[in-house]
């Protein structure tokens, strides 16, 4: 036994979210087997009932942070776990429930529940780098499979990883789709989007909605962000959006991160 | 110590988060509460105001494991509420998007987070070691469902071609024929899994349901009217004036952010129990055969037997998705309109679809510009929820010989039976004020 090579641990955490990201980890398929003999997979309760107490090697955490009990239970996490990986919007910017940031959160407790004393939550939907140190962020809502995978085979071989932070329409034009924005005058956010899905929307003849969040054109550098307000304006400018509904274009999957968040700002007169 | 308190921290193997507690007094139940602590995310709050067009994004994301389900009730609520029809091609590619998500997720759920229970096993992996063979299959069937989403909608979580009037892009006929192969392994394998889990041991257990779930010619995903089940009488629920809304009535419990949902004051069914007792008429042949050869008998009473009915579905849609691709119009000529043109009006629509939970009930209220004004989503988690309390409270009189912790574990097992989509429960929204 004592030969025996340790294999790392494993945990999977859960915060506010929809489960998608988690499942990716389940839709690995042959590979969650090797996956599962590479490593030990030591917490995650949406797979097994066995929830063994850390230290782990490395921690993927889906979700945001919006209740008190969640910053607690991050914190443990934290001093438990060597890397920890977020995986997906939520967990990387805040995801979709962030649009509660810039509204009246009493308003919207309310307006869900009949009785919101019962309800406690915070006021904000933030990402998990927002209260602890993150190692990598995979970006995507969902997550790419693929993504994941290497992510994960890296670390096992002891490689850092890296994450490609070019904007989305680098792949589009790899794989020669046409471009909606030019020729159809859709609002399409590909080209301040982070690659990762495989240029799908256009794919699929519509425009990128943005949920693989900004590109970083020279990550992991992180000093050039992607260049919304020229895209904002040709929105509002060539395609005739309103300011509103450019904004809103940027105000969706990752309202809460830099520089979705500052386009996502230009409402128009009276607009909200 | 004559008062006992058994308490399920953290339920495992389902999907997003709740804990269960049981308070039992001289020998006598006490207190039956599934809570569930999955932190609220508003989505009926933040739906408001935006555009049409982008709500089944926004929906879709209520739910990693049944997007579909959400983009489906979304898109046939709006559509209603515009008074608009889709073409038949259209209406046929949605079946066969939900063909893929069903297969998806009851594969997982059997495979991966139920039959671990039936076996003795802590985790679906664990068959790895002792039947690798049978975990092979059950990944590979779920893969199959994956497949139809990403042929169809680009990616198999949160699939980004749905839009109101149809899709934003019609597969080629080729890219369909490209499953069938797959399509064809499925379908022996899906009767594998019927015959395997048909043969696991079960404890008896008859709560006495009232089952609900769509029902028409066709067996029920996107379409079908509301019906319930009671005394062994299928009664039609949808041509009543006050609809859905006027029978099922939702009600907050103080230790739950997930809402629960009551017919007519009382718990009942939703799910593929509930669908395949209501819908015996409509199955397939190939599923009826496959359930005689295995021994089972309809309607199904015992909550353990869901992952038979699961099973029996995964066949169903498989069976089906074989026909609607074979069927698939659009070689030479091309696959036609995508989608049809919409003009939004001031207007109210609702709909129920069959998630792979069960009933799925969307309303939206709209304005001239076609914004979400209000909007009133029930998943059908919130609707077993009450139905799940009152299974532990008919069953656990029977099992408290046992020790807390072998409580505590039979209670779990009943859980998962519902296959309770947490994620969903608590990210229903409604947009009614009752405060002021």
């Amino acid at each position: 036994m004592a030969e025996q090579i340790k294999r790392p641990r494993l945990a999977v955490f859960k915060f506010a979210s929809c489960d998608g990201c988690q499942l990716s980890v389940l839709s690995l398929e042959e590979d969650l087997l090797m996956l599962n003999e590479r490593v030990k997979i030591a917490f995650f309760p949406e797979a097994s009932s066995r929830m063994l107490d850390g230290p782990y090697d490395v921690a993927l955490i889906e979700g945001s942070v919006s209740t008190p009990e969640q910053i607690h239970h991050l914190a443990a996490i934290r001093e438990q776990c060597d890397t920890l990986i977020t995986i997906g919007a939520c967990a990387t910017s805040g995801g979709l429930q962030a649009l509660r940031n810039f509204a009246d959160h009493d308003a919207f407790v309310q307006a869900v529940y009949p009785h919101p004393e019962y309800i406690r939550s915070l006021s904000t939907s933030t990402p998990i780098s927002e209260h602890v140190a993150v190692d990598y962020e995979l970006w995507g809502c969902p997550i790419d499979k693929d993504q994941l995978r290497k992510v994960l085979s890296d670390l096992l071989a002891g490689v850092v990883p890296r994450i490609p932070g070019v904007s989305v329409c680098q792949e589009c034009k790899r794989r020669q789709k046409v471009c909606v924005l030019v020729t159809k005058g859709e609002p399409c956010l590909g080209p301040v989007t982070r690659t990762g899905c495989g240029a799908i929307c256009p794919s699929m003849g519509r425009a990128c909605y943005g949920c693989f969040g900004p590109a970083e054109p020279s990550y992991p550098a992180r000093r050039e962000h992607a260049n919304t307000e020229a895209l904002s304006r040709r929105f509002r400018e060539t395609l005739h959006l309103s300011a509103h509904e450019a904004a809103h274009r940027f105000r969706f999957i990752h309202s809460y991160v830099s520089p979705f968040k500052e386009a996502g700002e230009e409402t128009g007169e009276g607009e909200t | 110590m004559t008062t006992r308190n058994i308490e399920v921290d953290l339920m495992a193997r389902v999907e997003g988060e709740g804990a269960l507690e049981v308070v039992v007094d001289k020998g006598e139940v006490k207190d039956v509460r599934l809570k569930i602590f999955e932190a609220p995310r508003f989505f009926e709050a933040f739906l408001k105001g935006r555009h049409y067009s982008e709500v089944p994004d926004i929906v879709a994301r209520i739910c990693g494991i049944c997007p579909v389900a959400y983009q489906m009730s979304s898109v046939h609520a709006i559509e209603s509420a515009f008074g608009m029809e889709v073409s038949e091609t259209v209406r046929k590619l949605r079946r066969l998007l939900y063909c893929g998500e069903w297969i998806e997720s009851h594969s997982l759920h059997v495979y991966m987070l139920h039959a671990p229970d039936f076996l003795g096993l802590d985790s679906g992996l664990e068959l790895a070691r002792s039947e690798p063979e049978i975990l092979r299959r059950g990944l590979r069937l779920k893969k199959v469902g994956d497949r139809i989403l990403t042929v169809l909608g680009g990616r198999a979580v949160h699939p980004v071609s749905v839009c109101i009037g149809g899709f934003t892009r019609l597969p080629q006929t080729n890219e369909l024929r490209s499953l069938l192969d797959e399509l064809h392994w499925a379908r022996e394998a899906a009767k594998e899994t019927l015959a395997w889990v048909a043969g696991f041991e079960m404890p008896d257990l008859s709560p006495g349901y009232t089952f609900a779930a769509l029902s028409g010619n066709v067996y029920p995903m996107n379409e079908g009217a509301i019906t319930v089940s009671r005394d062994g009488t299928a009664h039609d629920m949808s041509c009543a004036s006050d609809g859905f809304e006027g029978h099922f009535k939702e009600r907050q419990a103080p230790y739950s952010t997930a809402m629960q949902c009551l017919l007519d004051e009382k718990p009942y069914l939703v799910g593929p129990m509930a669908r395949l007792n209501l819908n015996a008429a409509s199955l397939r042949p190939v599923v009826r055969e496959a359930l005689a050869e295995a021994g089972v008998e309809l309607p199904l009473v015992n909550p353990y037997h869901a992952i038979i009915a699961r099973s029996a579905e995964v066949l169903q849609a498989v069976d089906e998705a074989i026909e609607l691709i074979e069927d698939y119009e659009g070689l030479g000529t091309g696959p036609g309109e995508p989608y049809r043109p919409v003009t939004p009006k001031e207007s109210v629509g609702t709909a129920v679809t069959e998630a792979p939970r069960g009933m799925l009930y969307h309303r939206y209220a709209l304005d001239a510009d076609g914004r979400v004004v209000e909007a009133n989503i029930v998943p059908p988690t919130s609707q077993n929820q009450a139905r799940m309390e009152a299974d532990l409270w008919q069953m656990i009189p029977s099992i408290l010989s046992l020790s807390d912790e072998a409580l505590a574990a039979a209670c779990e097992r009943v859980i998962r039976c519902y296959d309770p989509c947490i994620s969903c429960a608590t990210h229903f929204l409604r947009l009614k004020r009752v405060a002021a």
